[in-house]
């Protein structure tokens, strides 16, 4: 009887910490997001009070960030425009990381783990120099550009800017996130076990439909992970279009953070990362549910 | 014309030969199994045959066609893996349909298909299930069900009840001999364990180090073994190095080492002066209390050394006072008592001069 008594005191002792951490700085932190994108601004940023002060100040509580979200298409504009890059960032991360995870997951048992440190290595230096770089060998004098203008220039069209473009955002998106797609997808091939290519070749599948219905059939709980990496951090992301991207290639990211250190609008940033996260949490559970269905229904 | 024909087919890994120059045909609704301990080719054979290897030298063909340029995908030929090999994203059901579908066999025949074939092994209330969700002999059952469906040539069975404890796999052997009959379907069979091959085939091949030592009935080949190898692998055997004295009557009188002189039958021409072993099963020695009385033209006496109980039959360790060690088998067939001898009682072997099978040298 003490034993179990001791094992409930010890599993209490072990979960504890994390879940009172998360509480504390994770949960809590929410619920003020949620209560902050209700409330008026503060005159010189912040939040304006929820009670009177009797100074004939805003007060209490509003659904006015809401509406001004919904009153203006441009919002929905910038959150369709970051939904598209996102998606885009996520399909060519999946394009390019499947080759390469299915290339490490086959090779040598011996040459694995060395693969893997060389997918992981950028991550040693810091993530802004990385994009930094970007902007040198996206730049107008770099060889990249003289080329490409060059064979612009051979048809007679206008020279372009490689940097400051959409294109240079989706360089940059794929380039920081590809790691993250290719892990969770090496992983997931890892364990498939050889045999079943076999047998499914033995009744009579080709190339293809061996590819089809064994390897990305089995892969797709790999495929998820790697996309909703790639996807959620793509979404949030305004460091690479800052630095990468025109001007109008704001995305959600930016807006955001421009609420809370530019315009010092924190009430209306609130809203927007509250709805970005509904979108989201949309998004996962529709794909939940296609997923059960898909499994189901077959 | 024979179903399947293997003719002269050699297989080479880097310095080592895994298959030489092996022959056999398997003719139209045979069960043939390949037979031998690990390391000894069978199942490079049957990976050639499947077409996921091709051999260094020599050809297969089946119906008279020669499938080397025919990939695995496209030969009427399936495999029983011995892990299964079910895809665990897809219900039995659909394990089952698998085959259907790349041959693109349309939706209704394929349910009806899917269907009867599940019937046929009891496993029709589990079409909806998982592979994780089924036990292993179910999982058997699913594979050989679905290497079945769309009635192959050839369907290879790799151990296929290697992972089966021994009451399943007793069971199994019951059935998949009842499906061969059903489905006449060809079954090309491989595994190392004897008692399976002799259960369950219409012919054996022993293979050992990449060749086959002996091809025959599952009878004959136990009672006559064409060499030593094929003797001491298949079942228990007592082998008695001996020389041949005299040929006369069919019968032949031996110079046994450490025994002295015995008789035993006749085969094939050997002369005066051969060497071999007299391949001697357990069940063929007599075991009766010293100096009993027997007709049998051999009788030693001995001493029992040790005995292993396996409930039905006993085989007792006998040490002869001449210093040979041989091993009877008596079943346990007096009622009220579990065995006859017990270590250290003093017995009397004999076996008759026509028992046992002289193997040359």
């Amino acid at each position: 009887m003490s034993e179990t008594k001791d094992n409930r005191l010890a599993r209490w002792a072990i979960t504890a910490p994390p879940t009172l951490f998360l509480l504390a700085f994770f949960l809590v932190p929410a619920l003020i997001v949620v209560l902050a994108s209700f409330q008026y601004p503060g005159e010189f940023g912040g939040l304006a009070p929820l009670f009177d002060h009797g100074d004939g100040r805003e007060h209490g509580l509003t659904l006015e960030n809401y509406r001004f979200f919904a009153s203006d298409f441009l919002f929905t504009e910038i959150f369709l425009r970051s939904f598209a890059v996102a998606t885009a960032s996520t399909l060519i991360c999946l394009v390019m990381a499947y080759p390469v995870a299915w290339l490490i997951a086959r090779s040598p048992k011996r040459h694995r783990d060395l693969l893997v440190l060389l997918v992981i290595l950028p991550f040693a230096s810091n993530f802004l120099i990385r994009v930094y770089a970007w902007m040198i060998i996206l730049g107008p004098q770099a060889a990249l550009a003289r080329m490409f203008n060059g064979v612009l220039g051979a048809f007679g069209l206008e020279p372009v800017s490689l940097l400051f473009s959409p294109f240079a955002v989706l360089v940059g998106m794929v380039y920081v996130h590809l790691p993250f797609m290719i892990l969770p997808l090496y992983t997931n091939l890892e364990k498939h076990d050889p045999v079943l290519l076999d047998a499914a070749q033995d009744l009579g599948a080709n190339a293809w439909q061996r590819f089809w219905r064994v390897t990305w059939s089995l892969s797709l709980p790999g495929v998820f992970s790697g996309s909703a990496l790639v996807f959620i951090p793509v979404l949030g992301m305004f460091a690479i279009p800052d630095i990468l991207g025109g001007t109008r290639d704001m995305l959600i990211g930016n807006l955001i953070k421009d609420q809370f250190l530019g315009v010092r609008d924190w009430p209306f940033g609130a809203t927007l990362s509250i709805v970005l996260t509904l979108c989201v949490l949309a998004l996962a559970g529709f794909a939940a549910w296609a997923g059960k269905a898909r499994r189901g229904g077959a | 014309m024979a179903l399947l024909e293997i003719r002269n087919i050699t297989r080479r890994f880097a310095d080592f030969e895994a298959v030489s120059e092996v022959s056999f045909t398997v003719e139209s609704g045979e069960f043939f199994t390949l037979l031998g301990p690990s390391g000894c080719g069978k199942t490079t054979i049957l990976r050639m045959i499947a077409g996921f290897d091709l051999p260094d030298a020599g050809q297969i063909l089946l119906d008279g066609r020669d499938l080397a340029r025919t990939p695995a995908e496209k030969r009427p030929i399936h495999t029983v893996f011995q892990s299964y090999a079910l895809f665990p994203h897809l219900s039995v059901g659909q394990n089952v349909a698998f085959p259907l579908r790349m041959a693109g066999v349309a939706e209704t025949e394929l349910r009806r298909r899917v269907r009867e074939t599940l019937e046929q092994v009891h496993l029709a209330e589990l079409a909806e299930h998982y592979p994780h969700e089924i036990s292993g002999g179910q999982k058997q059952r699913v594979a050989l069900a679905r290497g079945l469906v769309n009635r192959p040539r050839l369907l290879l069975l790799d151990e296929p009840l290697g992972a089966l404890d021994l009451k399943l796999r007793e069971e199994m052997q019951l059935e998949l001999i009842k499906l061969q009959r059903e489905v006449g379907v060809t079954f090309v069979f491989v595994t190392h364990a004897q008692p399976e091959a002799l259960a369950l085939s219409h012919r054996i091949a022993v293979m050992n180090r990449g060749r086959i030592e002996q091809l025959d009935e599952p009878s004959r080949i136990y009672s006559f073994p064409s060499n030593r190898f094929v003797a001491d692998f298949i079942g228990n055997c007592n082998l008695l190095e001996a020389a041949v004295i005299e040929r006369r009557d069919g019968l032949l009188r031996l110079a046994a080492a450490g025994l002295g002189e015995i008789r035993a039958p006749a085969s094939d021409a050997e002369k005066a002066g051969d060497k071999g072993v007299l391949a001697l099963r357990p069940e063929q020695v007599r075991i009766g209390a010293a100096n009993s009385a027997s007709d049998d033209a051999n009788r030693f006496p001995g001493t029992v050394r040790d005995f292993l109980y396996v409930g039905d039959v006993t085989t007792y360790q006998v040490a002869l006072d001449n210093g040979c060690q041989l091993a009877a088998l008596r079943p346990n067939d007096a009622p009220g008592r579990a065995r006859f001898f017990e270590v250290g009682d003093r017995v009397t072997l004999s076996w008759a001069a026509d028992a046992g099978h002289y193997v040359r040298d």
